[in-house]
């Protein structure tokens, strides 16, 4: 485990069979760990996509999951550029230090980069939007990411969802099947064995693809620390100033009206995900590097999404109900 | 750390839920507030005891009915490996379900309640494990604390169910006597067995050896996409990526190109993280040939003697897995093997098992919802393939309806028809 070893060595060193041509070859056993094996499988799927579909799009947020599928696109096509678009779906409630973060990598890979503008449907009266201080755009991106796939005439888009993160996800395919309204149907969902992916559709249709499937929430930022990758700073412990609701911290912000009785207070805190600002909740914590965070994520006795997570809260089944009407 | 992917088999009534959530809350896989929330959903519900199958049931409509639907994938960790558990039903499409379930499996885990001893269900559960070629198979002798701990009782359980497991493909059964619901022998060694002298549930687990993805002998890279940079700095760069299936490759090794034929030998296997000396399953990597040879994605690069079979007839057992239709001879389908799309036809079903008994009914008409046969095919191509009980991966295939484009049904090649 990285937390405190030394830093494994990368894959270079092939399967360790040096003397796999040696009299006994049984004794020379491959040895995968378990993030190089997580990672040919995300490799295998990111590239059995591209070449089964025509127009791929990738969701990217900022978030530490989708930063670690943008790094394996990256590597999964080298030496060629990721033959793909970037997908933002942007709710307009964004932590500046992600959209930095944000352009900085898309500017790296040389990529193109697709924003989804949840302020743009709302000035045009495609959606509209909640009022009060509970309001939220979690829901009004369903709209904009169907609307953003239409328009770009993507037939598959690349999601960060892990199966870990929730019950209903846990049940979700790796090549998850929509129908003309972009819709999840749990019961309708096509075998997947092996490594066989069926990705036939039909024109309309299309196909939410999730190369992190089999990744946990630990294997995540084993990988983000093994692999040297860069996140942005707010995964770290800062002072920011919060206000407590329903148990939970929420950044202070113009997008999040504070409620009577609630007040704001300066807090030493990181983020465990990132999300839109008005959802997405903060954890106390003192973990200013990589190792820290790690420890205090193998420690934790709450999920991420529900210590974190105002968008789960609606009801036991709220994750179903969103896929089902085509969310992420 | 490793990786270990095992499969679990069987129905609520033999503590297969009670066991997972055990292994899962005892290595702290399971969150406080997961918990909290199947506590609150079983009092909700009336039920005396929280219900460890809510943490696996996810879909409203199987806590509603409660039913488990469909497979389900959880996750944990020891200090010394990452398992990843495919929990399959007992009950509703139970053999569409162990099979996707067991298809990916290292590790086939099944109950046996020892007052009630084998039944049908454990002798099936045992033969399409063996089907789907899993290596290692752990039979959990479970509510002991229920017999006393007796060590006779244990005994005959085993004594019964080790000739019918010894005709099977196993590389290894291990016994394990258990109590689910109290723990022992799960997470650690019981206090209440000192006759027992082999390891806990979980040490198992942790030992037992990975087996290599594919034969180790036999190397196989079917091509999945061909990189082509069209960039300056990468001029006349082309390289096949792909999976490893089998076997190793390295640097210099002499290979052969399927279907051409074509003999050349390999460059450099090549990873964004740098060159690799060698590359075996289940390594996703881009290999690049020292002869500019003609190979797109299908084609399957070989090396060593024993070459894959080449041929567009073969005979598979087949599991059937839609509720419409059913497959007959005459059949039409696409059939996916590896990287290689193709359309097959049924030639004839030879047989069908009577998964009860597990007896052959060889004159069978055609196969239904979760059914398994053994059936001819013929393909519009040429596959380069390898009998599964050698190569999981390319031994392997599904069959795609064209109209509706769902996934029909599993197969596991069992070799070329002789001509």
């Amino acid at each position: 485990m990285p937390a405190g070893g030394p830093a494994p060595t990368r894959s270079n060193a092939g399967c360790t069979l040096a003397n796999a041509t040696s009299v006994n070859p049984a004794a020379a056993r491959p040895q995968l760990t378990h993030l190089q094996a997580l990672e040919a499988e995300s490799i295998h799927i990111l590239r059995e996509v591209v070449a089964e579909f025509e127009r791929p799009g990738l969701l990217f947020s900022g978030g530490k999951d989708s930063i670690v599928m943008l790094r394996l696109a990256e590597k999964a096509f080298w030496p060629q550029r990721v033959p793909f678009p970037v997908v933002h779906v942007d709710t307009g409630h964004n932590f500046p230090e992600v959209m930095e973060y944000r352009n900085r990598r898309v500017a790296e890979l040389g990529v193109r980069l697709i924003v989804g503008s949840v302020q743009e449907a709302i000035d045009a009266g495609r959606v509209v939007e909640e009022t009060g201080p509970r309001a939220s755009r979690n829901r009004l991106q369903t709209t904009v990411l169907l609307e953003t796939i239409a328009a770009n005439e993507f037939d598959v888009v690349f999601g960060g969802a892990r199966r870990d993160e929730e019950k209903a996800r846990a049940k979700e395919r790796v090549f998850s099947f929509r129908d003309d309204f972009g819709q999840w149907d749990p019961k309708r969902q096509r075998p997947e064995l092996w490594s066989l992916y069926n990705g036939r559709r039909r024109r309309g249709e299309h196909m939410r693809v999730f190369p992190l499937s089999n990744w946990t929430e630990l294997d995540v930022w084993q990988y983000i620390a093994e692999d040297g990758i860069d996140i942005p700073s707010i995964y770290f412990a800062h002072d920011r100033e919060v206000f407590e609701r329903d148990g939970m911290l929420m950044a202070t912000s113009p997008f999040l009206q504070m409620l009577p009785g609630e007040t704001p207070f300066k807090e030493r805190v990181r983020f465990r995900t990132v999300g839109d600002m008005t959802c997405t909740a903060a954890v106390r914590s003192d973990a200013v590097e990589l190792d820290r965070v790690i420890a205090e994520i193998a420690a934790t006795r709450l999920t991420e999404r529900g210590q974190s997570r105002a968008d789960d809260k609606f009801s036991e089944a709220a994750m179903e109900d969103r896929k089902r009407e085509g969310y992420f | 750390m490793e990786l270990l992917r095992f499969c679990t088999v069987g129905s609520v009534d033999d503590g297969k839920s009670t066991l997972i959530g055990r292994l899962l809350f005892d290595s702290k896989a399971i969150f406080e507030d997961t918990w909290d929330a199947i506590e609150r959903t079983s009092q909700a519900r009336g039920e005396e005891y929280v219900n460890l199958a809510l943490i696996t049931d996810g879909l409203r409509a199987e806590r509603e009915q409660g039913i488990t639907i469909d497979v389900a994938y959880r996750y944990f960790a020891t200090p010394r490996r990452k398992f990843i558990i495919a929990d399959t039903p007992g009950h509703v499409q139970y053999t569409r379900n162990m099979v996707t379930g067991a298809s990916t499996a290292d590790l086939a885990l099944i109950l046996v309640d020892v007052r009630q001893g084998v039944v049908e269900q454990s002798r099936r559960h045992a033969f399409l494990s063996s089907l789907l070629g899993i290596p290692h198979l752990v039979v959990c002798v479970n509510k002991m604390d229920m017999a006393g701990y007796d060590q006779a009782a244990y005994e005959a359980v085993r004594a019964d169910f080790q000739p019918f497991l010894e005709r099977l493909d196993f590389t290894q059964v291990t016994f394990i006597p258990i109590s689910a619901l109290k723990g022992d022998n799960v997470v650690d060694r019981s206090t209440s067995m000192p006759w027992y002298d082999g390891p806990a549930l979980l040490q198992h687990l942790e030992e037992v050896e990975v087996p290599p993805p594919g034969d180790l002998e036999a190397p196989r890279f079917p091509v999945q996409y061909v990189i082509r940079p069209m960039r300056e700095d990468f001029h006349d760069y082309r390289g096949y990526a792909g999976t490893v299936a089998g076997g190793v490759f390295h640097p210099g090794d002499v290979v052969t190109v399927l279907p051409t034929g074509h003999r050349t030998h390999i460059e450099a296997i090549e990873t964004f993280d740098g060159p690799v000396a060698a590359a075996c399953a289940p390594m996703s990597v881009t290999i690049r040939l020292a002869d500019d040879v003609d190979i797109s994605r299908g084609n399957m690069i070989v090396s060593g003697p024993g070459g894959p079979s080449v041929g567009n007839e073969f005979e598979a057992w087949v599991c059937w897995m839609s509720e419409r239709g059913r497959l007959l001879p005459g059949g039409r389908y696409a059939l996916k093997h590896t990287t290689h799309n193709v359309r097959a036809v049924v030639q004839s079903v030879d047989a069908r098992l009577e998964i009860n008994t597990l007896a052959e009914d060889l004159s069978p008409d055609g196969l239904s919802l979760n059914e398994i046969g053994r059936v001819r095919f013929k393909t519009t191509e040429p596959l380069y393939f390898d009998a599964y009980q050698r190569n999981r991966t390319t031994g392997s295939f599904i069959l795609i309806d064209e109209a509706t484009n769902d996934t029909l049904a599993a197969g596991m090649i069992l070799g070329a028809i002789p001509a």
